[in-house]
């Protein structure tokens, strides 16, 4: 696929720290309306590689392409937040002082400057979308809980609701299923399955029955580049995947 | 619309607060200057000073409050913006003395006489007008905030590298104006003042003047305050406070919130300043302080941060026990302060209004254990 063709175009990307090759000549194009599965061991990449997207970490080389068109490495995180790549952490991170709706409202697609939002007053429609998401993540009952006082899965999935509220063209979706019960594994893979319809998606996740699940195509990352890339069957039967992650 | 934006967030706690201070701003001036001065009622008037200095203390506390409480920038500099409010306001004060000076020029204050000045410097223009000195009295402190905040927080200085450069800035307004060239009255600041509007300064009159005026401002700027923290502005500053990266990706530019938000504080703290000098009646470089910011932030901790009224109380609180410690201990006063502030910080994380929170909690659970269990506050285990 062509750069301009493409939602995300990440081509010959290298990134060091202190002598340490975080990215290696790294290269991944991603389709628009995509969902693509990342997996590779510890230390591969794969935070790095969200980091560079999302404006937190700046390339040494290499080119990264948001619609084909906008140079993502000139912009800040904000800036590339508003462009429409809306990002999940793999430690969930919500707003703990402030309470689920609270916490909606805030990532909710608004303008985002300080005197918008200092004279803003909550329109219908935003809360209908805010009560529509809050069923999608089943929170409906914690509206007004603290975001402090939910449990790990449920501050995953009010994460994953911010992405939505954000109504981003591409969600980077960084380990969703960790520390989830397999009942609620099996929900969010559902749940990011809905999501796929609509939004182009990226996840990384270490849980081999959640990709399954996904069903989607798998790129293996290890040493900061790609090693393999494919249907989940065809990368596992990859010999260097086998040796490298999958393991022994 | 204004007047909606302002008192659409009260609830009763600060409708109590705005109730007391308005309360405060007509009693205490008419018990001063309508009840006879051998009356219990009466209060005498080095006591509404005194209060006055107190409210302006408070505002300043607020001021620091809605930053550090609210945004979590701990500004260790403060006072800077105090003092130079307070020097705007001294300057006008400065050239309404006139004639009445030792040396009796109609133009030179007296320290420039005595430096044999022959001209005022350019920056002291303007001042003999009220108008142009209560700007000056905003703008001053809120364009060194802007500018400090501007290459601050888009550099993204945080957290202790931030106080410590807030120190910095304060430390060096000190020492620039014990400077005589600077112009500013030097190591003895600006002092003598005779009257403020054509009104005596030392009068009884002016005096309850300015205590009403003090705890007016103090309740504007709480309405302000509040508006402001209550808005999807002020949630943004929580999510900064408590995750700022994760606000960047949500879109949001930390930066200009928290170059807002510190411009805003400065000013108010500048107006503190302002309210505070024609009360005590000197302004010097002393103000500058690193340690006088220091215990701002003190105040706001006795107080109860991030909750706007505990830095009043806070404030007021610990002044008076200054002032009364001083009098009734006078060897031991800044031992029992300090004992204040440890007991504070040890005992009472969120304060004196944390404490009060959660007495007032105690006290309601008793009949009503359900609806206390489903409070969405995090209780701390007891």
């Amino acid at each position: 696929m062509t750069r301009q063709t493409s939602l995300l175009y990440l081509d010959g990307v290298s990134v060091s720290f202190d002598g340490f090759k975080a990215l290696n000549d790294l290269s991944l194009v991603i389709a628009p309306g995509e969902m693509r599965a990342i997996i590779g061991p510890n230390g591969a990449g794969k935070t790095t590689m969200m980091d560079v997207i999302t404006g937190k970490t700046k390339p040494d080389s290499g080119e990264v392409y948001f619609n084909g068109v906008v140079d993502l490495t000139g912009e800040d995180e904000a800036s590339i937040a508003e462009l429409g790549i809306g990002r999940k952490f793999q430690k969930p991170t919500v707003f703990e002082s402030h309470t689920v709706w609270d916490n909606l409202e805030l990532a909710l697609k608004a303008p985002r400057g300080p005197f918008a939002t200092l004279f803003h007053i909550i329109s219908g429609a935003e809360k209908s979308r805010i009560e529509e998401l809050l069923t999608l993540i089943r929170l409906s009952d914690k509206r007004d809980e603290l975001a402090a006082n939910l449990s790990h899965g449920q501050k995953q999935w009010l994460e994953i609701g911010m992405l939505l509220a954000q109504d981003p063209k591409l969600l980077l979706v960084d380990e969703p299923a960790a520390g989830m019960t397999d009942a609620e594994t099996m929900e969010t893979a559902e749940l990011l399955k809905d999501i796929a319809r609509t939004h182009s998606v990226v996840v990384v996740e270490h849980d081999m029955h959640f990709i399954r699940a996904l069903g989607v195509k798998v790129t293996c990352l290890a040493e900061g580049s790609v090693l393999a890339e494919g249907s989940l069957d065809h990368v596992s039967a990859n010999e260097r995947v086998v040796e490298v992650y999958l393991g022994r | 619309m204004m007047t909606s934006f302002l008192f659409r967030t009260l609830d009763a706690r600060a409708g109590i607060f705005i109730g007391l201070m308005l309360a405060a701003v007509v009693l205490v001036p008419a018990l001063n200057l309508l009840v006879p001065e051998g009356s219990t009622f009466h209060v005498p008037t080095y006591a509404v000073t005194l209060m006055g200095k107190y409210l302006t203390y408070a505002l300043l506390a607020l001021s620091v409050d809605l930053v550090w409480g609210y945004c979590g920038i701990l500004s260790l500099g403060h006072g800077a913006f105090f003092a130079l409010g307070g020097y705007a306001m001294g300057m006008y004060l400065m050239r309404q003395i006139g004639t009445r000076g030792v040396y009796g020029d109609p133009v030179l204050p007296d320290f420039m006489v005595f430096l044999n000045w022959k001209e005022l410097p350019w920056y002291w223009y303007g001042f003999d007008m009220f108008p142009f000195a209560a700007l000056m009295v905003l703008l001053a402190p809120g364009i060194l905030a802007f500018v400090f905040g501007w290459f601050a927080f888009r550099s993204r200085v945080t957290g202790v590298y931030l106080s410590i450069i807030t120190q910095a800035l304060t430390y060096a307004l000190l020492l620039a104006f014990f400077r005589n060239d600077m112009g500013f009255g030097g190591n003895n600041g600006l002092t003598d003042f005779k009257d403020i509007f054509g009104f005596d300064i030392q009068a009884g009159t002016t005096r309850a003047g300015l205590f009403a005026a003090s705890g007016l401002a103090l309740v504007v700027c709480f309405l302000i305050c509040r508006a402001v923290t209550r808005s999807k502005l002020g949630k943004v500053l929580v999510a900064v406070r408590d995750a700022e990266s994760r606000t960047r990706f949500l879109g949001y530019r930390v930066e200009h919130y928290k170059l807002f938000v510190w411009t805003l504080s400065a000013m108010m703290a500048g107006i503190a300043g302002a309210l505070y000098v024609p009360q005590v009646g000197i302004i010097n470089p002393g103000e500058f302080a690193p340690a006088n910011s220091i215990e701002v932030v003190i105040w706001v901790a006795v107080g109860g941060r991030g909750t706007l009224v505990g830095a009043v109380l806070g404030a007021i609180l610990v002044n008076f026990s200054k002032t009364w410690f001083t009098a009734a201990l006078p060897e031991i006063w800044l031992f029992a302060l300090g004992g204040l502030f440890v007991v504070v910080t040890l005992f009472l994380p969120k304060g004196l209004l944390g404490l009060m929170d959660k007495g007032w909690s105690a006290v309601r659970r008793r009949p009503a254990k359900d609806t206390a269990a489903h409070r969405a506050e995090p209780q701390p285990a007891e």
